[in-house]
């Protein structure tokens, strides 16, 4: 059921021309992704997608959106090379999970391995209720560390590139306090988010 | 914004709450779903809120760009720092068995600390991203959309 309304969501946007449309619409469909994961009772990704993929990215969509058009070029002819391409990843990245085991399949790889160590582990030696915050703070601590790391250089960059260089920024922003206010989006809008954070729940989960 | 009355009512009334909760997800998250990744993005939305209706530059007065990024970066180094106390108390990097004479109290504390950094530099690192965005002059009219 999910499933169908995550299709009907992509056609949506694929069909919309109109970018205001097509980014409440990737909203809508981060928060049926979430939903899903709720589903598969991954609860902490499910957390994730819906405070990075609906909130945070589609106030950022919307700022950006503020900066270029608002309308999507038609293209006057169908793109051959890319949807060919397209195609072909799409074929094998389908005919590689013919290979993957069932869902919830105890003999999967997943299952097997240091993940039975894990979940005694985080109960006797860490004594944490979550054993996703288990592993992901504790047992992969490293990995977590090097995602800050990611988070805090896609900050840095961010702020290099768009404010300017150093203090010009914080001097322009002066200049542009109302920008934002006067956008009608603000209306619309609650909260916010970030790719490279989603990625980090999703070894843990 | 200045005329939407209700709007910045709400907003009010709604920004503590955000927060509470975000500080909520942060701390519970060894019970419940949620961690600082999650607390952070939260974190940050509620400012963001406060910035799309009160305007840029109040928000700004509120976080100021310079403790803005003395966090982003602080949250990474509170993150490094702890495994820096774990090696200097003579066991792995990020072994936080050591951190307490109890080896469980000590994965508590450890996890709770990494946990707040990750939450430190994820809202900051949120909040500068927006502000850069919306410090930025638009192209498009009102009337366009």
């Amino acid at each position: 059921m999910l499933l169908t309304f995550l299709a009907v969501t992509v056609i949506a946007i694929i069909r919309a021309r109109h970018l205001f449309a097509v980014v409440m619409l990737t909203g809508v469909f981060s928060l049926l992704s979430a939903a899903l994961l709720v589903q598969l009772d991954a609860v902490d990704v499910a957390f994730t997608e819906a405070a990075v993929g609906a909130g945070i990215s589609t106030v950022l969509m919307l700022g950006t959106l503020t900066l270029t058009a608002r309308r999507e070029r038609v293209p006057d002819r169908i793109p051959v090379a890319p949807v060919l391409i397209v195609t072909i990843t799409g074929a094998a990245l389908v005919y590689g999970t013919l290979d993957m085991p069932n869902f919830g399949d105890p003999t999967a790889p997943a299952h097997h391995h240091i993940v039975p160590e894990y979940i005694e582990g985080s109960e006797k030696d860490i004594d944490v209720p979550n054993i996703v915050t288990s592993i992901l703070a504790s047992y992969r601590g490293f990995d977590t560390l090097g995602e800050v790391a990611v988070v805090f250089t896609a900050g840095v960059g961010v702020l290099l590139l768009l404010s300017g260089g150093g203090m010009a920024g914080s001097r322009r922003g002066g200049e542009m306090d109302e920008s934002i206010a006067k956008t009608p989006q603000a209306d619309s809008v609650e909260p916010p988010g970030k790719g490279g954070a989603t990625k980090g729940k999703e070894d843990g989960a | 914004m200045k005329h939407h009355l209700v709007l910045r009512v709400v907003t009010k009334v709604l920004i503590p709450p955000i927060l509470l909760f975000a500080l909520y997800v942060q701390f519970h998250g060894d019970f419940g779903p949620g961690g600082g990744f999650q607390a952070g993005v939260i974190f940050a939305a509620a400012f963001i809120l406060y910035a799309l209706v009160f305007g840029l530059e109040t928000a700004r007065r509120v976080v100021p760009q310079g403790t803005l990024r003395a966090l982003v970066a602080g949250g990474l180094l509170l993150y490094a720092t702890v495994g820096v106390v774990s090696m200097l108390l003579g066991d792995n990097f990020l072994n936080y068995s050591v951190l307490r004479p109890d080896a469980t109290a000590g994965q508590h504390l450890g996890i709770l600390v990494i946990e707040l950094g990750v939450g430190i530099t994820v809202a900051a690192v949120m909040i500068a991203i927006f502000f850069s965005f919306a410090g930025r002059p638009p192209t498009i009219k009102d009337e366009d959309w």
